[in-house]
Order: structure tokens, then sequence, then C-alpha cells
């Protein structure tokens, strides 16, 4: 499913736009960014609640499908402005991780 | 082709910046046409690197060479040395202070990840004198 479906579906909110059409074919939850590095995958939605500009780096290079920053994590002026400028896709909610992956994994083929 | 060179400079303190040289280095790749699965491999290697000069190396030079077959990185710093090598290679050892923790960095993950995503991997590191990375990474 396209990330705009995945927005709409699971009700998230759109903070920066990247590239809406891409196709959301996994997930990843996680929080400590080399941990994430080494381990997301490509078109991954990454879950976490680090919403600074080294995270923006990377969604960047994990290639990963966009970012939700789960229980309305705050995202930084800077992280914002780089996201946009990167084309980096970043969404939020009020939910948990767990509560997004539970219900993302019904959605996704 | 003939062989692409680049060059960085890392700023010390810049968490801001941190990231740019693989950014760029990554979008250079794709643009040379490089598969996907080897510019994954470069870029995760090569920003746990920058990463770790910026907040360990006191900042340093990185310099790429991309030939036919392989991309060569060399990630040097004037820094502090590591102590432990084999510590410091170790999955979930870091020296990282809180306030770098709470940027999400110091999972203790980043030396485990560069050597996971390299062909190639040498670290020389002399206390008082800096770390050299050399690494590479084959084109597939
Ligand atoms: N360039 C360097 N100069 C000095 N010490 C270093 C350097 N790179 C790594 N180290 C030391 O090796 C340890 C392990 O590095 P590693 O990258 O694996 O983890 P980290 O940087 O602490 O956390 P993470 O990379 O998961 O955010 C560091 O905590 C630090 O003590
Ligand atoms: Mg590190």
């Amino acid at each position: 499913m396209t990330v705009q479906a995945m927005m709409e579906q699971l009700d998230l909110r759109l903070l920066t736009g990247g590239d809406l059409s891409r196709e959301v074919t996994g997930c990843y939850c996680g929080d400590l960014l080399s941990w994430v590095m080494g381990k997301a995958q490509e078109g991954d939605c990454w879950l976490t609640v680090m919403g600074n500009i080294n995270a923006v780096a990377v969604a960047v290079l994990t290639d990963c499908a966009c970012i939700v920053l789960t229980e309305n994590a705050a995202l930084d002026e800077n992280a914002k402005a780089r996201a946009e400028q990167q084309g980096v896709t970043i969404l939020t909610t009020a939910e948990s991780a767990y509560q997004i992956a539970v219900k993302l994994s019904a959605v996704i083929a | 082709m003939d062989s692409i060179k680049l060059h960085y400079d890392i700023s010390a303190t810049d968490f801001t910046r941190a990231g740019a040289a693989s950014g760029d280095v990554k979008r250079t790749l794709k643009a040379l046409g490089v598969s996907p699965a080897t510019i994954r491999n470069v870029a995760v290697a090569m920003y746990e690197g920058e990463i770790n000069m910026v907040i360990h190396g006191g900042g340093g030079v990185i310099d790429v060479e991309i030939t036919e077959d392989a991309i060569r990185m060399v990630l040097a710093d004037q820094g502090p040395g590591i102590e432990n090598v084999e510590l410091a290679m170790k999955e979930g050892y870091s020296t990282a202070p809180d306030n770098i923790r709470a940027l999400g960095f110091g999972a203790g993950m980043g030396l485990p990840n560069i050597k996971k995503y390299t062909d190639e991997f040498q670290l020389d590191t002399a206390l008082g004198v800096g770390t050299t990375l050399t690494l590479k990474v084959f084109m597939k």
C-alpha cells in the first residue's frame, strides 16, 4: 500500500511531505539510530519517537518509505526543514508504536 | 570508468551536518547507477563512521574513491583514539555520554554495523593520536 493510503487508513497526520505514492513494504520500530541504521529495510515505515535531524539522515540513508512519530513525539524545527529539503515524509500520531504496528500489519500486503 | 574521488571535512560538533557526507556519496552512487544493495552498504558504513568522527573523534576528513569494482573510504580523525579495540567492536559497547544518548546515539552498534556492511575493514588507532578507518565495499 502507498504512504498516502496508509496515512488515510491509520489516521496519521502529515508533518512533512515526500513521495506519498511510495509503496510501504514493511515496518521497523526503534529509537536507537545505529540499531535502525543496521536493521531497517528500504520501503519500511519507521515508527519512532526520535524527531531530530539525525533521524532524518537515517531515514534518507536506509531509504525507508516514511517516518511515523508515535505518541505525539516532537519534531525539531531543523529536522522538519531538513526532511522537507530531502523529501522525507514524516507523519504523526497520538498512538503508540505497538498500536500502529498492529494496525499496519493488518493492512499491508 | 575513471575513478571518482570525493573529499569531505567533518566538523567536530556539528550534529546538524552529520550525515551530509554520506548523503552526498549516496546521491553520487545513485547517479552512477550503482546497485541499491551496494549503495546501502556504503551509506550505512560511511554514516556510522562519520557520526563516530563527530561524537568521539573531534572531527576529521573522509576520502572516498569510486572505481569500477569498489568503493574505498578512508575516515581519519586526530581524536583521542580507541583504548580497547576489541571492546569497541562489541555490539552494545559505548562510551557515549548522556547528552549524546538523548539524541539516539550510543547503542554501541556503529562499529559492528560498519564491519557487517563492508567487505574490507581496517581500524588503525593510537591513543592521543587518532583513529583511521579504511573500508572497502565491492560493487554487487
Ligand atoms: N573515531 C573514534 N574515536 C575515538 N573513539 C571511538 C571512535 N569511534 C568509536 N569510538 C569508541 O568506540 C565505541 C563504540 O563505537 P560504536 O560506533 O560501535 O558505538 P557508539 O558510537 O558509542 O554508539 P552508536 O554508534 O550505536 O550510536 C564508542 O563508544 C567510542 O568509545
Ligand atoms: Mg557510533
